[in-house]
C-alpha cells in the first residue's frame, strides 16, 4: 500500500471504507423518511388523519435495518452500499402497502389482517441476515460441501409431503407447520440449491466445458460429468411436480441454467434448457388440469367462461382493472381499491403498487428491483473467485427472475404462478430466505473489496 | 466468465423491459377500456367518495347521501320503501339498479353536462356534489297505490295522458334500500343474497321488467282499436255470438267466461262484446283481422318497444308466425302475449289522450348542486295509434263498461271512469292475474292507470279483475282527482 500511484489511489478512495458505510448511512435515513412518509400518507387518506399507530409500522424495521447497518460497519465494512437500502426500500413499502390493505379490510368488516405480523417478520427476517454476515464471516466454507447443500436442499423441499408437519394451501403443497408456525421450505432450498450448483460447478467447470463429443456443430458433455447435477435438478423438479408449484419449478429451473451457462459459457445449456422449459410447460398444460386452467386464464382472461371458473381469471382481470385504475401517475396511496384484488397483500402486490402509485410507481420498484439484481451481478463481475462469482450471480439472478415470473403472471405477460414478490408480499418464509440472500450477497461483496485491500 | 455474467445482465434488463412494456400497455394504452368494463367495479365505487345527488318526490328528498365519519363519507339513506322499485339501490358491494343506475352519471356529478363544475372541483380541491334528480311521480298518488295493492303480489302504474309523465309506480313485494347501501362488507353481501334468492323476486320492478304478464281481457282494447282502425268495423259490427267457438284445425273450444252466449242474439255488436268482455266474438274477430293487423296495432302503442324512462322497460311481447287457433286465443289476450303493466297504462292513455300515445317519462328535472337546471325532458309524442274517432269510440265502451258492464267496481262517484277488466289464465290450476286499466275522467282525462295482482289476489281461481283490481284502481284515480 505504500507505493500506490495517483491513477490507482483515486478508485481506492471511493471504494475507500467510511465512506462507503456512510453513504449507506445516509440511504437509509432517507429510505426511513420515504418508508413514514408512505405510513403517513396511507393514515391521512384512509383514516383522515394521523395517528402514533404509524410508529408500530414504521420504528421496529427502521431500528432493525440501523442494526444491521451497524454489524456491517464492524464485520463486513467493505461491503456493498446500496444493497440494504434498497431492500429495506421495498420492504418498507410492501408494509405500507399491507397495512393500507388492512385498512381497507377492517373498514369492511374483516379481520383477516397481515400488517402487523409483516413488521415482526420483517424485523427477524433482517436479524437472520444480520446474523448471516456476523456468523459467516468467510463464505468460502459453503464451498466445502457442495453435495450437503444439495441433499438438504432436496430433503427441505420434500417435507411439506411429509405426513402431520406438511401442509397444502390453495392447492399447493408448500408449507411445513408447527402449531402456529408455517413456513415454506422452498424458499430457503432456493439458497442451498444455488450453494450447491455453485460448489459443484465450480469443480466440474472445466470437465463441462472443455470434453465432449461434437454433434451437429455442438459439443455435448459427457454424461459422467453432467450426470450428477442433471439428478439433483431432476429430483427437486420432481417434488415440485409433485406438490404443484409451477412457479417454483421455474425458479429452479432458470437458477440452473444460468449458473451452468455462466460457469462453462455454453449456449447449448440455455438452448437445450429454454426448449425443455417450453415443452415441459406445454405437456404440463395438458396433463395437470390446473395448468391448463392457467393457460386457459392467460390465454383471454376476458372470457366470461375463464373468468367465472374457480381458480379462472378473476384475479388476473381484476389486477389489471386495478393497474388500468392506477393510469400514469396512480391515485395515491390510499386513493384506489386494491382490496377488490384477491391475495393483494401476497402474491398480487404488484397489481396493488400499480393502481395507487400508478405506471410510474410500478417503473420505479421495478428499477429498484432490477438496480439490486445489477449490485449482484457487479459482485459477480468483479470477484476474483470463481465460487464467489458463481453464488452471487446464481442469487441476484434468483431475484431478479422469481420478480420477473410474478410480475408477468399479474400483468398477465406470462401464465399466472404462485410465487411471492420478494421483500414485498406478506409472508415470513420468502421475507427471510431474500433477506439471508441480500446477507450472503453482502459477505462476498466484502470479501471481493478485502482481495483488492491485499 | 465476465462475458457470461454481461448476458445475463443483458437477459434480465430484457425481461424487465418486457415489464415496462406491459405496464404501458395495460396503465396507458388499454387503461379507458379496462375502466368502462362492465365487470369493473370501481368506476360506482368512486362515485361513492362525492357526495351524490338526492332523489326528490314532489320537492322532498326521498333518497339522500349523509356524510359519516368513515371511509366512504357518505352514507345513502332511502326515506321510505314505497320507492324502492323505481328508485332502485345504489351499493358499494351489490351494484346498483334503478334511477340510481339509469341517472348515475348525474348523481355522482359525472355527466358531461356538470363539465364545468368538474373544472371547478378541480381547481378548489373539492369533489364534485352530484345533482339532484326529481321525479314525475306524485307522493299522494304513490301511497294511495301503495296502499290500494295492499299485502297483494303485483304492480301499479300511473301515467298522466297528456304529458306521459309517470305519476306512480309501485311494485310488490318490494325491498328496503338501505339494508344494501350500508358499508359493511357481509351484512350487504348477506342481504343482497337473501333478496336475490328470494322467490317472489322483491329486486325486479314488476310494472316494467320480470317475466311479464298475459294481459287477458284488457287486451281486447288493442283488438278492437285494430278493428276499429281497419275501416272494417264500428261498435255497431254485429259479430257472431255461439256458445263456444271451436278452435280452427284443433279440438278444442273457446267459451265466455260466463260459459253462456255474449247476450240474447244470434249475433252481437262490437260495443256490447266489450263492455261484456266476451271471448267468443274477440276469438273470433281476432282472426277476422288477422295477427299482421293486431301486431301493427300493438306496436303502435308500444309492443316490442325498448322503452327506457329513463328505466329499461322489458317490451311487451305479440308473437309472431300463429296458427289461426293461436290468433284466436291472442283475441282476448292469451296464448303468447305477453305485457308489462305499464304497456298496459300506455295503451289506456293514447285512448285517453285521444289516440295520440305520449312518450312515459319518470324524470321531471335535474338541478345541479349550483341550483342550474342541468336537463328538463319536455313531453315527447311516441306514437298515434288511432284516430281521433276511433279513441271516442274506445272511451265510450270502456266509460259503459264500468258504468253497466264488466268493470262496475272501478266506478266513483260524480266521475266518468272508463276501463276495461282482465282475468288471464296462466295455467290449468294455475291463479289468475287480475288485471284493470283505464282512466278518468273520462271527458278530460287526468289519469291512466294499469292494476295487475298476480296468484288471484290470493283468491286463486275465483278472484276476477272487477272484483281485486279494479278498485285498488278506483281508489289511485280518487287520489287523483282530488288533487
Amino acid at each position: 500500500m505504500s507505493n500506490v500511484s495517483l491513477t490507482t489511489a483515486i478508485p481506492m478512495l471511493l471504494k475507500a471504507v467510511p465512506r462507503s458505510r456512510n453513504f449507506e448511512a445516509v440511504l437509509l435515513i432517507w429510505v426511513a423518511g420515504i418508508h413514514a412518509f408512505a405510513l403517513a400518507q396511507v393514515q391521512l387518506a384512509v383514516l383522515q388523519k394521523m395517528s402514533w399507530d404509524m410508529l408500530f409500522y414504521w420504528a421496529p424495521p427502521a431500528i432493525t435495518a440501523a442494526i444491521v447497518h451497524y454489524v456491517l460497519r464492524k464485520h463486513a465494512v467493505g461491503a456493498d452500499g446500496l444493497m440494504l437500502p434498497l431492500a429495506y426500500l421495498l420492504n418498507g413499502l410492501g408494509i405500507a402497502m399491507i397495512y393500507r390493505l388492512d385498512l381497507a379490510e377492517i373498514a369492511r368488516g374483516g379481520i383477516e389482517v397481515f400488517a402487523d405480523r409483516q413488521v415482526w417478520l420483517s424485523c427477524f427476517a433482517m436479524i437472520v441476515a444480520a446474523a448471516v454476515v456476523r456468523l459467516v464471516p468467510n463464505h468460502l466454507v459453503l464451498r466445502r460441501y457442495p453435495y450437503l447443500a444439495g441433499a438438504m436442499a432436496v430433503f427441505l423441499l420434500m417435507l411439506p409431503a411429509a405426513p402431520v408437519i406438511g401442509k397444502t394451501i390453495n392447492g399447493a403443497t408448500l408449507w411445513v407447520g408447527i402449531g402456529e408456525l408455517s413456513f415454506q421450505p422452498g424458499e430457503v432450498a432456493k439458497i442451498l440449491l444455488a450453494i450447491f450448483f455453485a460448489g459443484y460447478l465450480v469443480s466440474k467447470k472445466d470437465t463441462l466445458s472443455e470434453i465432449g463429443s461434437r454433434l451437429l456443430f455442438m459439443k455435448v458433455p459427457r454424461a459422467k460429468d453432467l450426470g450428477p447435477i442433471l439428478l439433483f435438478w431432476a429430483a427437486s423438479l420432481g417434488v415440485l411436480v409433485l406438490q404443484r408449484d409451477l412457479g417454483t419449478s421455474i425458479l429452479y429451473f432458470g437458477l440452473f441454467l444460468v449458473m451452468i451457462y455462466t460457469a462453462t459459457g455454453r449456449a447449448f445449456y440455455v438452448g437445450a434448457g429454454l426448449t425443455m422449459m417450453v415443452t415441459g410447460a406445454l405437456v404440463a398444460s395438458r396433463v395437470f388440469d390446473y395448468v391448463g386452467r392457467r393457460f386457459d386464464a392467460w390465454l383471454d382472461p376476458f372470457a366470461a367462461e375463464n373468468y367465472n371458473a374457480a381458480g379462472g381469471s378473476y384475479q388476473l382481470v381484476q389486477a389489471l382493472f386495478g393497474m388500468a385504475n392506477g393510469d400514469v401517475i396512480g391515485t395515491g396511496l390510499g386513493g384506489g381499491f386494491p382490496q377488490l384484488i384477491p391475495l393483494a397483500e401476497s402474491d398480487f402486490i404488484l397489481a396493488a403498487i400499480g393502481e395507487e402509485l400508478g405506471m410510474a410507481g410500478l417503473f420505479a420498484i421495478l428499477a429498484i428491483y432490477l438496480l439490486l439484481v445489477y449490485r449482484g451481478l457487479r459482485i459477480a463481475n468483479s470477484h476474483p473467485d470463481d465460487f464467489s462469482r458463481l453464488l452471487s450471480i446464481g442469487l441476484s439472478f434468483v431475484i431478479g427472475l422469481q420478480l420477473f415470473v410474478v410480475a408477468s403472471g399479474v400483468m398477465g405477460l406470462l401464465p399466472m404462478t404462485g410465487l411471492t414478490t420478494p421483500f414485498m408480499a406478506a409472508g415470513g418464509s420468502s421475507l427471510v430466505a431474500n433477506w439471508v440472500i441480500i446477507a450472503l450477497l453482502l459477505r462476498i461483496s466484502d470479501s471481493s473489496f478485502r482481495r483488492v485491500e491485499v | 466468465m465476465n462475458k457470461q455474467v454481461r448476458r445475463v445482465g443483458l437477459a434480465l434488463t430484457a425481461m424487465f423491459l418486457a415489464l415496462f412494456a406491459m405496464a404501458s400497455s395495460i396503465q396507458v394504452l388499454r387503461s379507458a377500456e379496462l375502466y368502462k368494463d362492465s365487470r369493473n367495479v370501481r368506476a360506482s365505487y368512486e362515485t361513492y367518495k362525492t357526495q351524490r345527488g338526492a332523489i326528490l318526490v314532489d320537492g322532498v328528498p326521498v333518497v339522500e347521501s349523509i356524510p359519516v365519519n368513515d371511509a366512504y363519507r357518505f352514507n345513502r339513506e332511502y326515506s321510505s320503501v314505497l320507492y324502492s322499485p323505481v328508485i332502485g339501490y345504489f351499493s358499494l358491494f351489490s351494484g346498483a339498479e334503478g334511477i340510481e343506475r339509469q341517472m348515475n352519471s348525474y348523481l355522482s356529478g359525472q355527466s358531461s353536462a356538470q363539465f364545468f363544475e368538474q373544472i371547478n372541483a378541480l381547481l378548489d380541491g373539492k369533489p364534485v356534489t352530484g345533482a339532484a334528480v326529481e321525479l314525475t311521480i306524485d307522493p299522494d298518488i304513490q301511497r294511495a297505490a301503495w296502499d290500494a295493492l295492499g299485502a297483494r303480489k303485483g304492480a301499479v302504474v300511473a301515467i298522466e295522458p297528456a304529458t306521459g309523465r309517470i305519476l306512480a309506480m309501485v311494485s310488490k313485494p318490494t325491498f328496503d334500500a338501505n339494508l344494501l347501501a350500508a358499508h359493511l362488507y357481509g351484512p350487504v353481501t348477506d342481504n343482497y343474497q337473501a333478496l336475490v334468492e328470494d322467490e317472489d323476486q322483491p329486486l325486479i320492478n314488476r310494472a316494467i321488467s320480470g317475466d311479464l304478464y298475459h294481459p287477458g281481457s284488457t287486451f281486447k282494447l288493442v283488438v278492437a282499436a285494430a278493428a276499429l282502425e281497419s275501416g272494417q268495423y264500428t261498435t255497431a259490427s254485429e259479430l257472431e255470438n255461439p256458445q263456444r267457438y271451436r278452435l280452427p284445425r284443433t279440438f278444442s273450444f273457446v267459451e265466455n267466461s260466463s260459459g253462456k252466449t255474449c247476450g240474447k242474439g244470434e249475433t252481437v255488436t262490437l260495443e256490447t262484446a266489450l263492455i261484456k268482455s266476451c271471448n267468443v266474438p274477440f276469438a273470433m274477430l281476432a282472426v277476422a283481422l288477422g295477427e299482421q293487423r293486431i301486431r301493427a296495432q300493438a306496436e303502435l302503442m308500444g309492443f316490442g318497444s325498448e322503452l327506457e324512462i329513463p328505466l329499461p322497460v322489458t317490451p311487451s311481447i305479440y308473437p309472431e308466425n300463429l296458427e289461426d287457433s293461436q290468433v284466436a286465443l291472442t283475441g282476448f289476450g292469451q296464448f303468447d302475449v305477453r305485457v308489462s303493466p305499464l304497456q298496459m297504462a300506455m295503451v289506456s292513455a293514447s285512448i285517453a289522450n285521444q289516440g295520440v300515445l305520449m312518450r312515459p317519462q319518470l324524470i321531471d328535472l335535474i338541478v345541479a348542486s349550483n341550483l342550474n337546471v342541468l336537463s328538463q325532458p319536455e313531453p315527447q309524442v311516441f306514437s298515434s295509434p288511432m284516430s281521433k274517432l276511433t279513441a271516442g269510440f274506445l272511451t265510450r265502451m270502456m266509460v259503459d263498461s264500468v258504468n253497466s258492464g264488466a268493470a262496475t267496481k272501478a266506478q266513483l262517484e260524480g266521475v266518468a271512469v272508463a276501463g276495461k277488466t282482465g282475468t288471464a289464465e296462466n295455467g290449468l290450476n294455475d291463479p289468475y292475474t287480475l288485471w284493470f286499466t283505464g282512466f278518468a275522467p273520462a271527458e278530460a282525462p287526468k289519469i291512466a292507470v294499469a292494476v295487475v295482482v298476480e296468484d288471484g289476489g290470493g283468491a286463486g281461481q275465483n278472484g276476477t279483475g272487477n272484483q281485486i283490481a279494479a278498485p285498488i284502481a278506483r281508489l289511485v284515480i280518487e287520489a287523483a282527482l282530488k288533487r
